[in-house]
Order: C-alpha cells, then structure tokens, then sequence
C-alpha cells in the first residue's frame, strides 16, 4: 500500500473516533443522531477505502450495509421515534463535558497502551486501526454509563458496534460474514429497542431510565 | 451429517409454522411434538457419521451437550404446555402474546442447537447473539415495569458482554491469520487447534480476556451477573428453566473452547487462574446473597450463579477429575435446576405469588409439588444421593488435594449456600400453610419427575459408557 493510502485510512479511523468523542459531549437529541450517523458514513467510507486499497471487493458490501442500515434506516427511524414521542429537549448526562472528554481521552490512551505493545508482529496498519477501534467501543461503554436516558444508551450501544466493525475492517482479510451477521444482529437488536421504547413509554410516561429504575424488581 | 442439519432445520421450521398458528393449543402441541422431533434428531447423532465441516461439526464434547439441550428443550415444552394453559386461563396472557411465546421459544432453541455445532467462532458468536435477541422479547412478555426492567438490563448488560465477545473473536482471528491464512479457514476450530502452538501468544492472551469477560457475562459470573436474577424472575417460568438450564451452559461451552485453544499454546497465559477467580467469586457472592431473596424465582436464579460459579472453577483447576466434575455438575445442575423452575412455576400459579413469605407449607397443601420441590432443593444444595453431591464432592477432593488453600473458600461458600437452601426450604415446603389455600392447578409432573429421577440415578449409578464419554471429554478439555 502506498504512504498516501496509508495515511488515508488513518486519516479516517481517527476521524471514527472523533465523532465518538462528539457523541460523548452532544447534548441535544437530535444532534446526537446525526453525529452517530456521520460516524456511520466515515466507517462505511473506511471499509471502501480498504476494499480499494485492499483489492478486497467483500468490503465493498461491508461498505454498502453500513451506509444502508447504520447512516439512514436507524437514523430515520430514531427521529421518527422521537417526533412520535415527543424528545426534543436535551438530555442530562451523568457526568459534566470536561471531566467525560477527560475520561474519554484517558480511554483512548489506556486502548493504545494496550494493543500496541501485544500486537507489535501484525501489519502497522491492523495495529493502529485496532488501537483506534478499541478506544471506539470504549468511548461507546463509556457513554452508555453516563447517559441517563434509553434513547442516548442505545445510540451508544450503536456507537460501540461502530468500534466493532472498524476493528473487523482493519483486520486483513476477515470473512464478509462478520460484518453482515453484525448488521444484520444490529438492524434486529434495533428492532427490539424501537419496540422497547414504546413499551416503556407507554408504562412510564418517560425514556428516562432512573425513572425504570425506581421499579426495583425486589422491593421491601 | 443429516442429523446435524436436521437438528438445525426442525426448530427453524416451527419457529416459523408456530409464528403463523392463531390458536394457542395448536401452538402449544406443535411447540412439543417440534422439540420431540428435535430430541429425536439429537438422539440421531450418535449413530450418524461424524462429518466435519467449515461451518458445522460434531465432536464429543459437543453432542453431548447437543442432547442436553434438546432434552432439556422438550421436557420444558411439556411443562410450558401446561403452565400457559393457567396463564390463559387467569388471563396474564394474551394468544397473540403466546403465538409470539411459541416462536421465540423455537428459535431460542435453534440458536443453542446452531452454538453448539458451530464450528466457525464467528458463527457461534452470532448463534448466542440470537440467543440473547430472542430470550430479551421473552423476559418482557408480561409488560409489567418490573418485566420490562429486567428486559432491559437483560439487553443492555448482555449487548454489551456479546460485543466484547466480538472484539475477542476478531483478535482470535487476527492472531491466526498470519498462520493459517486469511478466510473462513483462519475461523475454524478444528483447523485452528492443531496449530494454536504457532499463533502470536500475546493476542492470544489479549483475545482470551475479552472473550472470557464476555462470555462469562452470559454465563452469569460475577461482576457481570446482575442481569441474571432479573431476567429469570421476571419471565415467564417455562422461560426461567431453559436460561438456567440451557442457555447459560451455551456461554461456557464457548469460552471452553477458547480455554482450549488457549491451553494448546504453551507460550499464551494459563487460562486456569483467571476462570478460577471468577468462578470462586461468582460462588461466594451469590451463595451470601441467597440469604436475602424475598422472591422465590430470584432465589433459585441466584443459585444458578452459585452453580456456575462452582463449574467455571472446576474447569478453571483442570486436570481430568475436575474437567470430570465440571461436565457431570454441569449436567446435574441444568437437569435439576429446570426442575426446581417447573415446581416453583406450578407453585406460583396455585398461590398466586411468587414472594416466599407467601407460601409456606406446600408440602401439606399440595403433598406432590411441594414434595417435587423439596427433593429438588435437596439436589441442588448437594445432598446424597443426588448427582450434585457426586460432582461437588469430586470438585472438593481435587482441590483439597491439589490446591488446599482453595479448598477453605470453596467449602464455605457452599455452607454458605447451603444453609441459605435449607433455611427458606423449611419456610416453603412445611409449617403451617397460610395465605390463600390456593386452587387446584393440572399441573404435568412428568417433565419434573423425570428429570429428578434422571439426577438421582446418576448419583447412585453412572452407567460406564456415560463415565467413559466424560473421561474422553475431559481429556479433550485438558
């Protein structure tokens, strides 16, 4: 591969976690949405950008189903979710901005630490691609616990899969059917969510999940 | 081969008849003679030629867990026959609830069957992704909040365990791609094993950790176990007896495999330790939090984790005796522990509650579900002369005699554990009834009957071949 495909495909993996970053500090709803969708797009343009660099055609249709699912159908339907049930306020976060993108930073630092030095016999590009997709699911972990809202914790459930793919595009050569079963185990998963949603709007009058949570299942 | 394929083909195809069925009474009989045919299939195996390919392959270890789990699936169609029948009746349940119930179950099972004989890591870890997608909508079919709750932790705890699980099955094949080559081959199982010696033994390590903590999510180990009792309580009963005693022996029989592989590389780290401070943990916590449970399902759920904490220690030590015990605790706890599920669902029907301060009794009110459950609770808190007692005991004289200092903890817990049984079965099973007599329930006490017979045998009497199978298997496991 070529120094500038290389960089290219570097270029692209930070800018996947970038937008994980972005996710950790949006606040409004919606702009939450369209940012895991941008976030799809640059991990669909990765998997092209590998197939061609690659000489890979499988990535192509990586490619393509992640553009499909991941950057239109759930965000479309997310949106059409909440106009349906009315969020368009912001949503309170667990922890404040500065010390979440603190958390965040460290994350990546402890994933880079971490695959780096064990994987020092695979080809640099695996290495660094899996060392930017570790941090991807992590920052994914991490805003599912400081997001208080179901909504917010599914997006970054997404978020984390995201991670997941990039580290299953990075890696030379993996079988097209990884990827399609994560689509494909998303678009279900996804599903379920969207049915969850209602069911809890519909017995809470709220997504807000502390809300659930003063159901304990075992009360005294 | 066609075994294989058929024991995958039937639950697929009834899942699909059973999605189109209106009526629940023909749901519920194609949903039986579906997991009869299953059963039959599994039977099948021992006598068709083992044939191995990419995607699908039969080894020892796993028929046998093949033929649990369609045994186990066909017993509980009979009970969740019954069991249904009463929650139309009181109407808990709606037909269109249970045309839903009915094939979920069938694809649940599927997805077993599909982890079971996969040979392809990828493909075994969507069969247990589909295990979780399919039980989540089944925890939440009551829709009351408690259910839902459960439903969702269920998913979100369990998403993101079988992502982690992901992200180790990518680095398993990133470790074996340089040496087996790129494509589904570098997935197989059995082309990896004989040569794991080569891979990189640090990705190896690397992989075993996240596959262990993702996995052992779905097993119920500790930290990770809280999903567990909610899940199982919340439920319908039917539901509760195959998690406990199906779905969370799938996850360990995948972070077994890997534990193989693991242990076929001299150079990677000794997966033993790791799955011993797991389990050792799993089964301290849980048999301490048993003494708190107001809730009887929550009870035995609770239980479960005891249990698979004592199996992930058993294999975590190795060596053929306790690989041994491991297999035969793993048998003896998913037969016995979908029993006690049979009982207690019973139970909670013909009293209306699943609180233990409300039942108390039974063994007076209703002589043969109440007597169900006290053998029962006496299997799984390991008395003789049931099978449990055979295996834990096996489990403690290994560890006494190869780590004692092991042995101090894992003997408390399981006092522990067992006094917490024995202390609320005296408050269920005898004393003097209260609360609401309790109608008459029909219920079907075969499926439980069976099953505690099936666990009192093999504490009396293993049949040789069946010893001479888990020897094998045991050998397998290292």
């Amino acid at each position: 591969m070529s120094t500038l495909g290389y960089d290219i495909a570097h270029l692209l993996d930070g800018a996947v976690l970038l937008f994980s970053f972005m996710l950790l500090y949006q606040r409004r709803m919606s702009g939450l949405i369209s940012v895991f969708a941008l976030q799809s797009v640059t991990l669909a343009v990765v998997a092209a950008w590998g197939a061609y660099t690659r000489h890979a055609p499988h990535l192509y249709a990586s490619a393509a189903i992640v553009v499909v699912v991941k950057a239109v159908l759930i965000p479309v339907a997310l949106h059409k979710i909440m106009t349906r049930l009315g969020i368009h306020r912001t949503v309170d976060a667990a922890m404040s901005i500065g010390s979440s993108m603190i958390a965040g930073a460290s994350l990546v630092a402890l994933s880079i630490m971490l695959v780096l030095p064990v994987t020092f016999a695979s080809a640099a590009l695996t290495r660094e691609s899996l060392a930017l997709a570790l941090s991807t699911v992590l920052l994914g972990l991490l805003m599912m616990i400081t997001r208080r809202n179901a909504v917010t914790q599914v997006i970054g459930f997404m978020s984390l899969e995201n991670g997941l793919i990039l580290a299953a595009v990075g890696v030379e050569g993996m079988p097209l059917v990884v990827e399609m079963s994560i689509a494909f185990s998303v678009m279900v998963a996804f599903i379920i969510f969207g049915i969850f949603f209602f069911q809890i709007r519909e017995r809470f009058d709220s997504l807000d999940l502390p809300y659930l949570e003063s159901f304990r299942g075992e009360r005294r | 081969m066609t075994a294989v394929l058929l024991i995958l083909i039937l639950p697929v195809l009834a899942s699909a008849v059973l999605a189109l069925v209106g009526s629940y009474r023909v749901g519920a009989w194609i949903n039986v003679a579906a997991s009869v045919a299953t059963f039959g299939a599994s039977c099948a195996l021992f006598v068709s030629p083992r044939l191995t390919t990419l995607l699908l392959f039969i080894d020892d270890f796993n028929i046998y867990l093949v033929v649990l789990t369609a045994f186990v699936g066909m017993t509980t169609s009979i009970f969740s026959a019954t069991y249904i029948r009463h929650e139309m009746e009181t109407g808990r349940l709606t037909p269109r609830n249970l045309r839903f119930y009915h094939a979920m179950y069938q694809a649940f099972i599927f997805t077993l069957l599909f982890g079971l004989v996969s040979n392809n890591l990828g493909f075994m870890w969507v069969a247990i992704e589909g295990a979780t997608l399919t039980t989540a909508l089944m925890v939440s079919l009551y829709r009351t909040h408690a259910a839902i709750e459960a439903a969702w932790k269920y998913f979100i705890l369990c998403g993101v365990g079988i992502a982690l699980a992901l992200f180790g099955t990518i680095l398993m094949y990133l470790a074996a791609q340089p040496v087996m080559g790129s494509g589904l081959g570098a997935m197989a199982w059995d082309g990896i094993l004989p040569r794991v010696a080569e891979f990189d033994p640090t990705i190896l390590n690397l992989a075993f950790v996240f596959l262990l903590v993702g996995y052992g999510t779905k097993v119920g180990l500790a930290p990770l176990h809280s999903w567990l009792p909610d899940a199982h309580a919340e439920g319908p009963t039917p539901i509760s007896a195959v998690l406990s005693g199906l779905l969370l022996n799938v996850a360990l029989y995948a972070v077994l495999r890997f534990k193989i592989l693991l242990a076929a590389n001299g150079n990677a780290i000794a997966p033993g330790p790791l799955m011993i401070t797991m389990g050792l943990t799993s089964l301290t916590l849980a048999s301490f939090m048993l003494y708190r449970r107001r809730d009887i399902k929550r009870l035995f759920a609770y239980s479960s984790i005891e249990h698979m904490g004592i199996i992930t220690f058993a294999f975590g030590m190795g060596g053929p005796l306790a690989n041994f015990a491991g297999l035969l605790h793993m048998t003896m706890h998913s037969l016995t522990k979908s029993a006690i599920f049979f009982t207690v669902g019973h139970i909670a029907q013909v009293k209306g509650t699943q609180t233990i301060a409300g039942i108390r009794g039974l063994t007076v009110t209703h002589p043969r579900l109440g007597w169900g459950l006290v053998m029962g609770v006496v299997a799984i808190a390991g008395l003789p002369p049931f099978g449990i007692f055979a295996s834990e005991f096996l489990v403690i004289t290994t560890t006494i005699a190869r780590q004692p200092l092991l042995a101090v903890p894992l003997v408390l817990a399981l006092l522990v554990g067992f006094g917490a049984l024995v202390l609320r079965l005296q408050g269920l099973a005898f004393g003097v009834p209260r609360g609401a007599p309790g109608g008459k329930v029909e219920a079907s006490l075969v499926p439980l009957y069976t099953h505690l017979a099936l666990v009192l045998m093999a504490g009396l009497y293993l049949p040789p071949p069946l010893v001479v199978w888990f020897q094998n298997v045991a050998k397998l496991l290292g």
